[in-house]
């Protein structure tokens, strides 16, 4: 691009259509009259036409469009009118399900139990299309990939061999606090094991089954544990025995 | 065996899976501490004025990022943040007001994480999700624009990337990078003339 020293800005301004009618007229009538501007013009166009390709832009991926979607309805005000937070939803129809959660989700009270909290994130994780951030069934990538995310170091054991095969792990939150998400699987069910150091003071009981959903809660060198899942109670406690064996193997 | 075939299940990663994920994901949960929430004719208004930008948001943060991991999560903040900020959001422009939002989001990921700033290489490579065809078209005109596109140094991708790919104004790609018009207009010269230059490398022998 070699167009005359001082009119260099408006080679790109008309281009650009950022010229009003008066410059416009009295650069295109120089452009006449310089073929060095006129070349100039003729380059910039050339490459404003390559830029102008359409595959050069990337539409939002179809995920992230329903991810915001689910988030202003979560910021979104809850109507006069509340449905009851304990719709027995099943998971069987993928869009009931999500319907269902969001519904779930928006009309939980902002200081819902505990129980409702761990649900809520459990079925989250298996609907968002964001069950793990760190996809490995190598606990020794598992473990540090949680350093710096979050102010504790939660135990991770892989429990293939007990037919608990590691899926991965997230960072999460519970009561307003980040909190590690060890995912495991159970055959086709997951598994979500919340950790977090272990809350002071007085703490209501929480019951085993909530929503159709299982709890098991356990403590260990001052973590506290809450596994939730859709599977078979025993499972879950299977799952406990487990995990504290491996710990201290 | 459990073990074998869990990892015959698990989808392809990107090369540096911790890298993907800088943000906790905040998205849709409510802690005591956050503003109140929007009213539901205030969300009709954020999906109406800021929901359509979308795509042109994720568009913008793919050039600023390099990448569709960490895009889609500076993304998914900027959303985050727009609508917890949507009160204070006072008519004007709400595709340069939302595109301001993401790239703030970007600086302030990049403080936080110092590597996504390097210039890498351009990704240039067909990408997993890539149908052949794709692929194919990728190798060509198209990964050699968007090579080079990416390969510009900041402000000057960012100024070319909201005037060509955006369309934005020079006006309003001033509002969105917090620089005079002047300002606007010379880095967009510098990012075209780059541009042409290795554009123009390319194609010699």
């Amino acid at each position: 691009m070699n167009a005359c020293p001082d009119k260099a800005h408006l080679v790109h301004a008309l281009a650009d259509g950022e010229l009003d009618a008066v410059n416009a007229q009295a650069f295109e009538a120089h452009l006449k009259t310089c073929p060095d501007c006129a070349a100039a013009l003729g380059e910039l166009q050339a490459l404003r036409e390559r830029i102008a390709a359409p595959q050069l832009r990337t539409p939002a991926p179809a995920a992230l469009h329903d991810r915001i979607e689910g988030m202003i309805a979560a910021e979104t005000e809850r109507p006069r009118r509340r449905i009851p937070s304990a719709l027995p939803w099943s998971l069987a129809g993928g869009f009931a399900a999500l319907a269902a959660s969001l519904v779930a989700m928006t009309s939980l009270p902002s200081t819902t139990g505990l129980a409702d909290q761990l649900v809520a994130d459990h079925v989250r994780s298996t609907l968002a299309a964001h069950l793990v951030d760190v996809e490995t069934s190598d606990r020794h990538t598992v473990k540090p990939w949680f350093n710096g995310r979050i102010d504790f170091a939660p135990p991770v054991v892989d429990l293939a061999a007990q037919g608990f095969p590691l899926v991965g792990g997230r960072v999460d939150y519970l009561e307003g606090r980040v909190v590690a998400a060890l995912v495991y699987r159970r055959g086709k069910h997951v598994i979500n094991v919340f950790v977090r150091p272990e809350p002071k003071g007085l703490r209501l009981p929480v019951g085993r089954a909530h929503d159709g959903y299982s709890l098991v809660r356990w403590t260990e060198g001052g973590l506290e544990f809450w596994a939730v899942s859709d599977v078979e109670p025993r499972d879950l406690d299977a799952l406990k025995q487990d995990f504290i064996a491996a710990t201290h193997g | 065996m459990a073990r074998i075939l869990q990892f015959s299940t698990v989808r392809a990663k990107r090369p540096d899976p911790s890298a993907g994920r800088a943000l906790p994901p905040t998205a849709g949960r409510r802690t005591p501490a956050d503003p109140p929430p929007l009213s539901p004719v205030e969300a009709q208004r954020f999906r109406a004025l800021v929901l359509p930008h979308l795509d042109a948001a994720y568009g913008f943060a793919r050039y600023l990022t390099r990448d569709a991991g960490q895009a889609e999560d500076i993304v998914q903040d900027a959303f985050l943040k727009a609508l917890r900020g949507f009160a204070g959001f006072r008519g004007g422009d709400p595709r340069a007001w939302l595109f301001a939002i993401v790239r703030t989001t970007f600086l302030d990921a990049v403080r936080a994480r110092p590597a996504w700033a390097e210039p890498e290489a351009a990704e240039a490579m067909p990408s997993e999700d890539d149908t052949p065809e794709a692929a194919l078209v990728r190798q060509g005109e198209v990964a050699t624009v968007r090579g080079a596109i990416e390969a510009l140094p900041e402000p000057f991708r960012e100024t070319l990337v909201l005037r060509e790919l955006e369309e934005l104004s020079y006006r309003q790609i001033a509002e969105v990078t917090a620089a005079p018009i002047g300002t606007v207009m010379s880095r967009l010269a510098r990012a075209r003339q780059m541009l042409l230059a290795s554009l123009s490398e390319e194609a010699a022998p």
